[in-house]
């Protein structure tokens, strides 16, 4: 048994060159860190989607592994700091709070490549991507400004950083553009993930006198609170967030954002196998369909479905910026002149967006 | 017929091996869950168990074990304290928060000041302060008011996490940050820094848990105040027969645990965490209460268990990236643990008798 290791090993030194079988044969192993559950039914499922896609694209030239619900911060670092260890050769990091851990990880492997979602920083192994939800957020409040009877849209928001400020801000102004009259109720629930407050937050929303629910938050329990409210004779609308969320359609879900990021991640990983893989910044939006529009149910009138059609292809066409001017922050002072459309990046930009535009009337906590 | 007859004495034999036989039924049901869920259940305790300590990148986990576990060892020393006397502080959580924003908030004034002989005692004190202080709100209430400290302490765990989010959004938010929440990260601040070692996973969370230990031993062991914390908790009208002050024991009980919690969360923002963020905790002061009780409430017991609670943390996360286990079986798992420890105590106080069928 012995002998016969020694010689098979010794026979692959001598065709093959020691390592060089190492190159040529083994998996590329990709790594997947997520915030939450693989079953959350939004955020987490779709990446997990792209992993199950990873795999169906190449098979057996590629393994994946992942860890689910792991919290942002030093339990983040551990874990990825695991995954390099067991020969990770391409790493994907999911949340926002995964930014810091993954920069530290990735000084300490620099044979390692690193992407992290929804960041700002980057190093020579380190990638970030995000997608313009924004995009999906204007065409949101489009739809949400003409369906609303009680002119009341609830939001259930996450975390005060610029991406769901940005989306606040992009669903409100599109609202306001088809109704003068619509007010935005918004509730912080300090989490990606937790059923019980985000089903709390849209119960407390709709009891305020929301009759549409926006959330920017990973689960299917807003739908279900929503579908709840319902059958005891309400008529309260909602959007898939992250994922489809078709389960709930027709009502309470009227249509969603789904974030679809198999082609990166399958691209991205093409690269690590071609040995082609640099480090790069990508924020894509319904042009390369990293944001798509879930099917507009019937719930919807359709001129208001034609409308947000035409809105949908001119933003996927280049056509039409979300943030075009002119445009005021909430304290009265210019942001966009007439005509002018937001920078992503600088002190204007909406890359770091931290205020809110004008006519909201709830503070940004601090 | 089985019935549990009440012993006069707790058994001792059934004190000490409770958590040892837990520990075994939990693997063996484990171990089922895991074949259930169609893997080797060899192999995954094998991941969890084994893999961290003695595995190929052992020389990586054993230093997490020590970032994981000193949090959980300081909380669940305090916390014993008060369990001993029965007084219970369940809200290690929010005290947790404040020792870690109190010191921060130091750290963070005095950026960007060199001068570590000033920055970290200073770090240290604000810390132990502000656990100490959270804790005593439930503390003068109980006494002042006759309040339940264990509703009270609970419910200051919320009002913590808005107060962390606060911090993190305004006013400890790092200007240099582009407007992203969170505060500068003081683990590479050379003054404010709890790293002694950060590649042997050594700061001052460690040393201060290792300190904390020998503290809770000798206060049982050998101090007058010790004694009186047994008392009460086994007999309080003999503990108030011989002067023992409640009200004093129950502000000492509920300061230390609130210090101790406090300190736990100071090294862990300057040190492995390095920055106040919105999510900061990640639930030790509740994990905590579990690795008291599994640790039989003795400071030895307690080293031993958040050990033990560390290990079944760092070798869940391997068994899920390299078997593919769900994060829920990991937590199915440690949940089980506590179960089963409770289930097994019943032994403690209680023995089983099999009575004859009919019998008066």
């Amino acid at each position: 048994m012995l002998r016969r290791t020694l010689m098979a090993t010794a026979a692959a030194t001598a065709m093959l060159g020691g390592m060089a079988m190492a190159d040529g044969h083994e998996p590329v192993k990709v790594g997947f860190v997520y915030v939450g559950p693989i079953g959350d039914g939004g955020w987490t499922y779709e990446h997990h989607q792209g992993l199950l896609a990873v795999q169906e694209e190449f098979g057996d030239a590629v393994e994946t592994v992942f860890v689910e619900s792991v919290p942002e911060g030093p339990d983040a670092e551990r874990v990825m700091t695991q995954m390099a260890l067991e020969g990770a050769d391409l790493i994907f990091t999911t949340s926002f709070g995964y930014m810091d851990p993954t920069i530290n990880v990735a000084a300490q492997f620099p044979d390692v490549r690193f992407e992290h979602a929804t960041g700002y920083k980057t190093a020579d192994n380190v990638s970030n991507y995000s997608a313009r939800f924004y995009e999906g957020r204007a065409v949101q409040g489009h739809i949400a400004g003409q369906i609303t009877e009680s002119n009341t849209i609830g939001y259930i928001a996450s975390f005060p950083i610029p991406e769901v400020i940005r989306g606040i801000n992009a669903a409100y102004l599109h609202a306001k553009e088809v109704n003068p009259d619509v007010d935005f109720k918004i509730i912080w629930v300090y989490t990606w993930f937790d059923p019980a407050k985000e089903a709390d937050a849209a119960t407390t929303l709709i009891e305020q006198g929301a009759d549409v629910i926006l959330q920017h938050t990973d689960s299917t329990a807003p739908q279900a609170a929503a579908a709840a409210a319902n059958e005891a004779g309400a008529k309260v609308y909602t959007f898939g967030q992250a994922s489809d969320m078709i389960e709930f359609a027709p009502l309470p879900r009227v249509s969603s954002i789904i974030d679809n990021w198999a082609p990166y991640y399958i691209e991205r990983t093409q690269a690590v196998i071609d040995g082609t893989w640099e480090s790069v910044s990508t924020w894509d939006g319904m042009d390369t369909g990293m944001v798509e529009i879930g099917e507009m149910t019937d719930a919807i009138p359709e001129d208001v479905r034609a409308s947000a059609q035409e809105m949908i292809d001119a933003i996927t066409a280049g056509d039409y910026h979300p943030f075009t001017g002119p445009i005021n922050r909430q304290d009265g002072t210019v942001w966009l002149a007439e005509g002018a459309t937001a920078e992503d990046f600088g002190d204007d930009g909406i890359a770091g967006m931290n205020f809110y535009v004008e006519g909201l009337t709830a503070e940004i906590p601090q | 017929m089985l019935s549990l007859e009440k012993r006069p004495q707790p058994s001792r034999t059934w004190t000490l091996a409770s958590p040892i036989v837990a520990v075994l039924l939990t693997m063996i049901a484990g171990a089922g869950l895991f074949a259930a869920l169609g893997q080797d259940p060899i192999e995954a305790l094998t991941k969890i168990f084994y893999e961290p300590l003695f595995g190929e990148f052992s020389f990586f986990y054993l230093p997490q074990l020590l970032i994981k576990g000193a949090p959980l060892v300081a909380i669940a020393l305090g916390l014993s304290i008060g369990f001993r006397a029965g007084i219970w502080n369940i809200g290690a959580e929010g005290q947790y928060i404040i020792g870690a924003l109190c010191g921060a908030g130091v750290a963070l004034a005095l950026y960007p000041s060199e001068a570590r002989w000033l920055v970290f005692p200073a770090m240290l004190l604000a810390g132990a302060l502000g656990g100490f202080a959270w804790a005593m709100i439930p503390g003068l209430l109980r006494v002042r008011f006759g309040t339940n400290e264990i509703l009270v302490s609970l419910m200051l765990v919320y009002v913590a996490e808005q107060l962390l989010a606060s911090m993190a959004l305004g006013l400890m938010r790092n200007p240099d940050g582009q407007g992203f929440p969170g505060s500068r990260n003081m683990a590479r601040m050379d003054a404010a820094t709890s790293w002694i070692d950060q590649s042997n996973g050594m700061h001052w969370g460690v040393v201060i848990a290792l300190i904390g230990v020998i503290f809770v031993y000798v206060l049982f062991a050998k101090h007058i105040l010790g004694f009186q914390i047994k008392l009460a908790g086994q007999a309080p009208r003999a503990a108030a027969f011989s002067g023992v002050n409640p009200a004093r024991l129950v502000l000492f009980c509920l300061g230390a645990s609130g210090a101790l919690a406090g300190l736990a969360g100071l090294t862990e923002v300057a040190g492995p965490s390095g920055i106040v963020s919105i999510d900061f905790n990640v639930g030790y002061g509740f994990t905590a209460i579990i690795v008291a009780f599994l640790g039989r409430l003795h400071p030895v017991g307690i080293l031993l268990a958040g050990t033990l609670m560390a290990l079944t943390y760092i070798g869940g996360d391997v068994a899920q990236s390299s078997l593919g286990l769900p994060g829920a079986a990991i937590q199915v798992f440690q949940g089980m643990l506590l179960f089963f420890l409770l289930a097994v105590d019943v032994l403690t106080n209680y023995r089983v008798r099999l009575r004859e069928r009919g019998a008066a």
